[in-house]
């Protein structure tokens, strides 16, 4: 039984919500073995009714103090471009499908979402080619994401100020 | 370097959280993402001699000012003998939103600089940090300043968000050449801009 986790952070991106929440969509998530998708839907204007079946839930919030919760319950993490959000998804070791805005101009996230997918860490997409993307991926193919090493800059800073030699 | 009974460091950090750029402007002025996650991440790995620690942040950010106290909580309960560390937040307003016009900007960006200078002027930091736009390069100027005019010498140090891969922000386009160290996370932007540093992935 597995939960897919949908987040646009604290932007707003209708499309992306409009996309997975369609009747085919969900069928499609169903059938790839999800039997319950959240939608953290922050700014957007596109509200999904929430809904619960026997075989299928859909949860719909806008914000949460921390995600981390929903983020750790999930098999899948489907994200805005935001780094929060991918970063977030990453660490906790979760596959992670990123969707890219397209209608965001000079969009710079993108470099960071395309580096990670280079390195393997994770697939992207726009909202036409999701449902393709999540048919056709293979979650197994993707590599564990290292963590940063701020220890580095501390020692690094240290130097700076003068605490280290 | 650590002389009996006194922090090494000899005084004062300032940190700057600045918002992250979002595209998106939201009229309630909520900030969007991750920068300050970005900047505590790197706060956690600094020892104590880093205090007092000054934060300054857009006067619409919220968010920020709670992770910070967040932070400074969390901080203080891992580690007992950190309970006395102050730490103060201050707000300065945004020099600009995002896309805001270039004229307009000018203005908004002066009158971010007349309230920062004061602020650095007071505090004479050792050591200003910070990650990105909004509120940045006005405190990074003052604190040049306080430079020039013989009162202080404060290192800038500015670290580039890890969403920076190939291209830098526009803060870190100015602020690359007023900025004692200048740190990026990837190779692409340490080979574009060689005189900067490279730690590889520090948050």
């Amino acid at each position: 039984m597995k939960c897919a986790f949908v987040t646009v952070g604290t932007t707003s991106f209708d499309d992306l919500i409009a996309c997975v929440s369609a009747p085919d969509s969900l069928q499609k998530i169903e059938s790839l073995g999800y039997n319950r998708l959240i939608l953290q839907i922050g700014r957007g204007t596109v509200v999904p009714e929430p809904f619960s079946t026997e075989s299928f839930t859909l949860d719909v919030y806008r914000y949460k103090d921390s995600l981390k919760e929903d983020i750790r319950k999930a098999d899948l993490v489907i994200s805005h471009a935001g780094a929060g959000s991918c970063l977030e998804a990453l660490e906790k070791g979760k596959p992670l499908v990123v969707v890219i805005n397209e209608k965001l101009m000079n969009n710079h996230q993108l470099e960071l979402a395309k580096q990670l997918h280079k390195e393997g860490h994770l697939f992207y997409c726009t909202c036409s080619t999701l449902p393709g993307l999540l048919q056709s991926m293979d979650l197994s193919t993707l590599k564990c994401y290292p963590p940063g090493q701020p220890e580095k800059f501390s020692a690094f800073l240290d130097k700076v100020v003068g605490l280290q030699k | 370097m650590l002389t009996q009974g006194t922090p090494s460091a000899r005084g004062k950090f300032v940190f700057q959280n600045p918002s992250s750029e979002s595209e998106q402007k939201n009229p309630e002025g909520v900030i969007h993402g991750g920068h300050t996650t970005e900047i505590l991440r790197l706060l956690g790995s600094l020892s104590n001699a880093y205090s007092p620690r000054h934060y300054v942040i857009a006067d619409t950010d919220e968010m920020s000012a709670n992770k910070i106290n967040s932070f400074e909580l969390d901080r203080a309960d891992r580690d007992p003998s950190n309970m006395y560390t102050k730490y103060y937040i201050h707000r300065i307003p945004r020099s600009r939103e995002v896309r805001q016009s270039w004229p307009s900007t000018v203005f908004t960006t002066l009158h971010s600089m007349w309230l920062s200078f004061p602020l650095i002027h007071q505090v004479k930091p050792d050591l200003v940090l910070c990650n990105g736009p909004g509120t940045c390069v006005p405190i990074c100027v003052s604190a040049l300043l306080l430079g020039i005019l013989g009162i202080k010498k404060v290192i800038i140090v500015y670290v580039e968000s890890v969403c920076r891969v190939e291209t830098l922000s526009l803060s870190g386009k100015i602020l690359f050449h007023l900025s004692d160290y200048f740190i990026v996370q990837w190779p692409a932007l340490k080979e574009k801009y060689p005189k900067s540093v490279y730690l590889g992935r520090i948050v």
